[in-house]
């Protein structure tokens, strides 16, 4: 085993799905020669060819109109967004299109796609590099939202967003690009719709994805210094939402906390959280939490680690969960 | 560094033109090169017209019937309708709009199916694959992206298809459409954009669209041809798109067509077209009828006579007649089916809510 960044497990979860798979493309700005702002592409172009992975106009709707359009005629289009915030002159097509085409010819032109979305902070990104855009897509029924926070995911979500039926919008943690783990490639994860416990614990859940994970698992290893055992649940996939998983985790621990990077108000950790309370309610010891992001547009870079849900905040809100009554 | 004049581009300063509104041959010089269709072709548009015409006035009583929804009428533009589709070969795809109703009859797809959308049963009524046309869109122009990829992939997969997309004269605001232009004549994509230009945009004239000397000189910004036609000349119409797919076809790009014409209904039934245009305007337009300039040439040419007149009439009156009677009366869609589509296989919450919907429906009855 070698240590593999997640760009280099997306890039190689890439190659492979254009090596397995005649009808996949790769398309977007600067995929090509470049192979991406984040190298994510890189090498593609050269060793399949332009027809397989290419440089498209600088026209987001357009990109993912036109994959729309090959994914009707057959093909599996996997197309990247350069960044979150940029992705929105394609929401239209998103929305009206990639979303309802299944739904609406009945099933006769489903669109096998996947939308690519570097997304959320942390990395210093000045305005518009640094959306936490995932609750727009997971609001927006036909989609499926799929955001991995481990290497190995980040593999094995993709091969499977590629090979699914449906489209995917792949959201992908910039802050996490450049973290290693040691994994072996192909790796294959568990299938869409199952979130995994990442630590067990038995005091409370923490409930996180893609940015978020790698805090909460942060903050459950320094509240065993507190003398709390925490349990740390990944999402992977937002949806489909995998209700099981966490509430058998909420009904083991009694206590959780919703840890996300976007902003809180009407969003997904809002959603989980109001999940957990009408399914878990009679076992649980304290109300739902939530730890987000602030409600304010996503701050400049000198700003952001006052906005970004990190370890301590996770902990002192821990630490509201009604522990007198234990 | 040169760059290209694009002069070679530009539509030219008359829409072309086969036929006068008397349906007299129109001088050469107005045909810029267009070939007359065979008068098989020519016989085969006389027929479609009609028909698509009689259609689409039984869908606007349909509607004053209560049995439809909502309606937007192509009575004015049939010939334009019609001569894109009958230009194409039946394997190349069509990327419709709600006005197109008359082309996706030409099509061969079952009225019925045609009007599933405006009953309000479904999103779309027709197999879009069997048909080789996607459901119609409303969003404006966002369906121009989608003949670019559907026309690129047919590229990339070694196939000839050619793909129509069409579009209104507002449409050509959107930034979708300039997206898809730039992008097809980029890949050299087989695309025809087919815009009719109906003059308006519901109440809105083209002067508030565009400031261009007309929607077709566009194409010279994209490096590609802008052809001018005569949107209610069917026999130009169909030379016209059959020279774009031909073009396209043999790998030499899209082209954009700007069709004049007119849309003499208001924009849907709910919309009143006397608050923004005249009747002088209207009879005007009247005069240029594409139905009677085709009628006028075919008789005129010897190959069309009363007796076929009256076949055509009797054929387009069997159409009404079969689609008021068979347009489902009493028969509500499926409750059930509004889980059924949204991803290949309902996730688990929309499982739960199926059986919601489900025991809710139970406890009624
Ligand atoms: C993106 C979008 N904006 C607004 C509308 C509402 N709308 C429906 S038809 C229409 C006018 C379109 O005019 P045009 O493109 O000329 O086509 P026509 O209806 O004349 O055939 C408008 C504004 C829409 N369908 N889509
Ligand atoms: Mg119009």
């Amino acid at each position: 085993m070698a240590p593999v960044s997640m760009a280099q497990a997306i890039n190689a979860a890439l190659a492979d799905a254009l090596a397995d798979d005649d009808r996949v493309v790769v398309f977007g700005e600067d995929v090509g020669a470049l192979g991406g702002v984040f190298r994510v592409t890189d090498g593609l172009t050269a060793k399949f060819g332009e027809d397989r992975c290419f440089d498209t106009p600088l026209a987001e709707s357009g990109i993912v109109g036109m994959a729309v359009g090959m994914a009707m005629n057959g093909m599996r289009p996997v197309v990247e967004m350069q960044f979150d915030a940029f992705a929105y002159p394609a929401f239209e097509q998103i929305a009206s299109h990639v979303a309802k085409m299944r739904n609406r010819t009945r099933g006769a032109l489903p669109l096998p796609m996947v939308i690519r979305v570097p997304y959320a902070g942390g990395i210093g990104g000045v305005e518009h590099h640094c959306d936490s855009s995932e609750g727009y897509y997971a609001h927006t029924p036909g989609l499926t939202v799929v955001t991995p926070a481990t290497v190995a995911d980040a593999y094995g979500l993709l091969r499977e967003a590629i090979a699914s039926p449906d489209p995917v919008v792949f959201m992908e943690p910039k802050k996490l690009y450049w973290a290693k783990e040691e994994v072996t490639l192909p790796a294959r994860t568990a299938p869409f719709g199952r979130a995994e416990v990442r630590r067990t614990g038995t005091d409370a859940t923490l409930v996180a994805y893609g940015p978020a994970v790698p805090v909460a698992m942060e903050a459950a290893a320094e509240a065993v210094a507190e003398g709390w055992d925490l349990e740390v649940v990944d999402l992977r996939t937002i949806v489909p939402f995998d209700d099981d998983t966490v509430m058998a985790s909420v009904a083991r621990t009694g206590r959780a906390v919703v840890v996300a990077e976007a902003q809180g108000f009407a969003g997904v950790a809002s959603e989980i959280a109001a999940r957990i309370s009408e399914r878990c309610f009679h076992v649980l010891e304290a109300p739902v939490r939530r730890v987000t992001g602030f409600d304010v547009p996503y701050p400049p870079p000198k700003l952001e680690h006052h906005h970004l849900p990190g370890v301590e905040r996770v902990l002192d809100t821990v630490a509201t969960l009604q522990w007198e009554d234990r | 560094m040169t760059t290209r004049s694009g002069i070679d581009l530009l539509p030219t300063s008359r829409p072309l033109q086969l036929l006068d509104k008397r349906g007299r041959r129109a001088p050469k010089t107005r045909g810029g090169g267009l070939a007359m269709p065979d008068d098989e072709t020519l016989l085969a548009a006389y027929r479609a017209l009609v028909v698509g015409r009689r259609f689409d006035r039984q869908a606007t009583n349909l509607v004053k019937q209560g049995r439809l929804a909502v309606y937007p009428s192509s009575h004015g533009q049939e010939a334009s309708e019609v001569g894109a589709v009958l230009a194409l070969r039946p394997t190349d795809w069509l990327f419709p709009t709600y006005r197109d109703s008359v082309a996706l009859v030409t099509r061969g797809i079952d009225p019925v199916e045609v009007l599933t959308l405006l009953r309000g049963d479904w999103h779309s009524g027709y197999d879009p694959v069997a048909h080789r046309t996607a459901p119609q869109c409303t969003p404006l122009a966002t369906q121009a992206p989608h003949a670019v990829g559907f026309a690129h992939a047919a590229r990339l997969k070694g196939e000839d298809t050619v793909a129509l997309a069409f579009l209104g004269d507002g449409a050509t605001s959107e930034g979708d459409f300039h997206e898809a232009l730039n992008f097809a004549a980029v890949f050299r994509a087989p695309v025809v954009f087919f815009v009719q230009n109906n003059q308006y945009a519901i109440s809105v004239p083209l002067a508030r669209q565009t400031a261009a000397p007309s929607l077709a000189h566009k194409a010279v910004g994209y490096g590609m041809p802008g052809v001018g036609v005569d949107g209610n000349d069917v026999a130009a119409v169909i030379a016209a798109v059959a020279q774009a797919a031909d073009r396209a076809r043999s790998g030499g790009g899209p082209t954009l067509i700007e069709a004049h014409t007119y849309r003499m209904d208001a924009h849907t039934n709910a919309d009143d077209a006397t608050r923004y245009r005249t009747d002088e305007e209207v009879a005007a337009w009247r005069d240029r009828d594409p139905v009677d300039r085709i009628t006028a040439h075919l008789r005129g040419a010897g190959l069309l006579d009363d007796a076929r007149v009256g076949a055509v009439a009797a054929e387009a009156e069997r159409v009404a007649a079969d689609l008021r009677e068979r347009l489902p009366e009493q028969t509500p869609p499926d409750p059930a089916e509004l889980f059924a589509h949204v991803y290949s296989s309902p996730t688990p919450q929309l499982r739960e809510q199926a059986d919601l919907l489900r025991a809710e429906l139970a406890e009624e009855v």
